[in-house]
C-alpha cells in the first residue's frame, strides 16, 4: 500500500514537472508536438513506475481532489491498442454533448457490474481545452465518476480521428470496443441494454 | 402454402429493412447537391440559386450551441468576407431540432447572427430535412459546391482547417485552400478531411 502511494505521489510529481514543461513550451511557440521529445526518455527511475509502455500524460489537472490525465493523440494509442485477457470499452464524449451525457450511467454501471470479468471503461473527453478545468473536473466530481477519465487534447483531428476508426465522422457520441481478438467501432448513442448486448460479444 | 409463407416472410423482412436501416449516406465530392429555400434569420427564404454572382457557395452546418461551433464562429464570418466577393459566399445552417437542442432556436439563431455580426445567410432547415441528404452529421461540417452546367457540385467535405482550438495555431486552413484552388481554376487537392463536432440532433 505504502509503495502504491509512493508511486502515485512521484507519478504525479513526474506529471506536474512535465506539465509545467509543456506550459512553457507552449507559451514560447505554441507548438505542443516538440513536448513528445521531452518525455519520450523518461528516466530509468520513471519508466519503472509504471506497466511497460503505459504513456506520460501531458499534464495532470487536478481540483477538488480530482485529477485527470491528458495525452496527445500519440499517447492515447496505446490504451485503444492493449493486447491482454481485458475487453476495453472506449467511449469518446465531453461534458457539452447531451448524448454522451445520457448514455454515461450506461458505461458507469457496465464498468461496475463487470469488473471481476475483465471489462474495462475508459471515458475519453473532448471537451475544450478551456474547459477542462472549469467543466470536466466539477462534472466528474458531481457524477462521482468511477470509470477511468482522460483527456485527449489532439487539436489535428484530421490525422488522428481515422486512426480511432476509417468510418468514423467525427460526431460524438462514438465508441470503440476491442480486445485482442476483435474490434468493432460505434458512431452512436447507447442504451444500457445495447451496451452489454455489443460488449458480450467480445467473449 | 409454405413458399407463400416463406415468400410473405422474406417480403416482410424486405419491407421492414428498408424503413429501419439508416437514411442513404448522403453526398461524395463529385456528387450534384440538391438547392433548398430556407427561411433566413431575416424571415426571408434563401435559395443558393438566389444568390447574384456565385460561382459556387460554402455551405456550413453550424448552430448556436455547439462548443466547437462557437469556436468557429469568428473564422465562418472571415471567410464569408474573403471569398464572397470571389463568388464562393458562406451559407450557414442550423440543422437542429430545437425541441431537442432548445439553444438551437429560430430565435436564438436570431440573436446570435445579430450578436456575431453574421453577413452571410444564417438558415434554419425545418423539419430537419435538408442536412440528412447532404448527410452531415455534425457540426460545424462544411460542403464546398461549385455551379456548374449540371448542378452545383460537391468539391469538398470536411473541416474548415486543423485546429479548432486556437486560430492563431492553425497550420492547414482546409476551406480556404479548395476555395482558392477553385476560384484559380484548379482542382482542389484535400478533398476531405475529418473532425469532432456536435452530432446532428432530429
Amino acid at each position: 500500500m505504502k509503495s502504491y502511494v509512493n508511486r502515485t505521489v512521484m507519478l504525479l510529481f513526474a506529471g506536474m514537472l512535465l506539465a509545467s514543461c509543456n506550459n512553457k513550451t507552449e507559451a514560447e511557440g505554441g507548438t505542443p508536438s516538440v513536448i513528445a521529445d521531452t518525455t519520450a526518455t523518461p528516466t530509468q527511475e520513471t519508466a519503472d513506475l509504471k506497466p511497460a509502455g503505459e504513456p506520460i500524460p501531458l499534464k495532470v489537472y487536478t481540483k477538488d481532489g480530482v485529477s485527470v490525465k491528458a495525452y496527445d493523440f500519440n499517447k492515447l494509442e496505446y490504451f485503444l491498442k492493449q493486447k491482454n485477457d481485458t475487453t476495453y470499452v472506449v467511449n469518446f464524449w465531453a461534458t457539452w454533448c447531451v448524448p454522451c451525457v445520457e448514455e454515461l450511467p450506461h458505461f458507469e454501471e457496465l464498468n461496475a457490474k463487470y469488473k471481476k470479468d475483465k471489462i474495462k471503461v475508459m471515458l475519453v473527453s473532448l471537451d475544450m481545452f478551456k474547459m477542462v478545468e472549469s467543466k470536466l473536473l466539477p462534472f466528474i466530481k458531481e457524477k462521482q465518476l468511477k470509470s477511468d477519465v482522460v483527456y485527449l487534447r489532439d487539436p489535428d483531428q484530421n490525422t488522428w480521428l481515422p486512426k480511432v476508426d476509417s468510418t468514423w465522422s467525427g460526431a460524438l457520441p462514438a465508441t470503440l470496443i476491442y480486445n485482442k481478438d476483435m474490434r468493432k467501432f460505434y458512431e452512436k448513442q447507447f442504451t444500457y441494454a445495447e451496451l452489454e448486448k455489443e460488449v458480450s460479444n467480445f467473449k | 402454402m409454405k413458399t407463400i409463407k416463406i415468400f410473405g416472410a422474406v417480403m416482410l423482412v424486405t419491407f421492414l429493412a428498408a424503413f429501419t436501416t439508416k437514411p442513404a449516406e448522403g453526398y461524395k465530392v463529385g456528387d450534384v447537391a440538391t438547392d433548398f429555400s430556407l427561411k433566413n434569420v431575416d424571415n426571408k427564404k434563401v435559395s443558393l440559386k438566389d444568390i447574384k454572382d456565385a460561382k459556387g457557395y460554402i455551405v456550413v452546418f453550424t448552430c448556436n450551441h455547439c462548443p466547437y461551433a462557437q469556436a468557429y464562429e469568428d473564422r465562418i464570418v472571415a471567410l464569408d468576407k474573403k471569398y464572397k466577393k470571389l463568388g464562393y459566399p458562406v451559407v450557414a445552417i442550423n440543422p437542429n431540432n430545437p425541441e431537442k437542442q432548445k439553444e438551437d432556436s429560430f430565435a436564438k439563431m436570431q440573436e446570435k447572427a445579430k450578436a456575431k455580426k453574421f453577413t452571410f445567410p444564417y438558415l434554419f432547415d425545418e423539419g430537419q430535412k435538408i442536412y440528412p441528404q447532404y448527410g452531415a452529421t455534425k457540426t460545424p461540417h462544411v460542403y464546398i459546391l461549385q455551379k456548374t452546367a449540371k448542378g452545383n457540385v460537391v468539391k469538398y467535405i470536411g473541416a474548415i482547417d486543423d485546429n479548432y482550438e486556437d486560430a492563431a495555431a492553425v497550420k492547414t486552413k482546409y476551406v480556404e485552400n479548395a476555395v482558392d484552388a477553385l476560384v484559380k481554376g484548379k482542382e482542389v487537392t484535400v478533398k476531405e478531411t475529418k473532425a469532432i463536432g456536435c452530432s446532428i440532433k432530429a
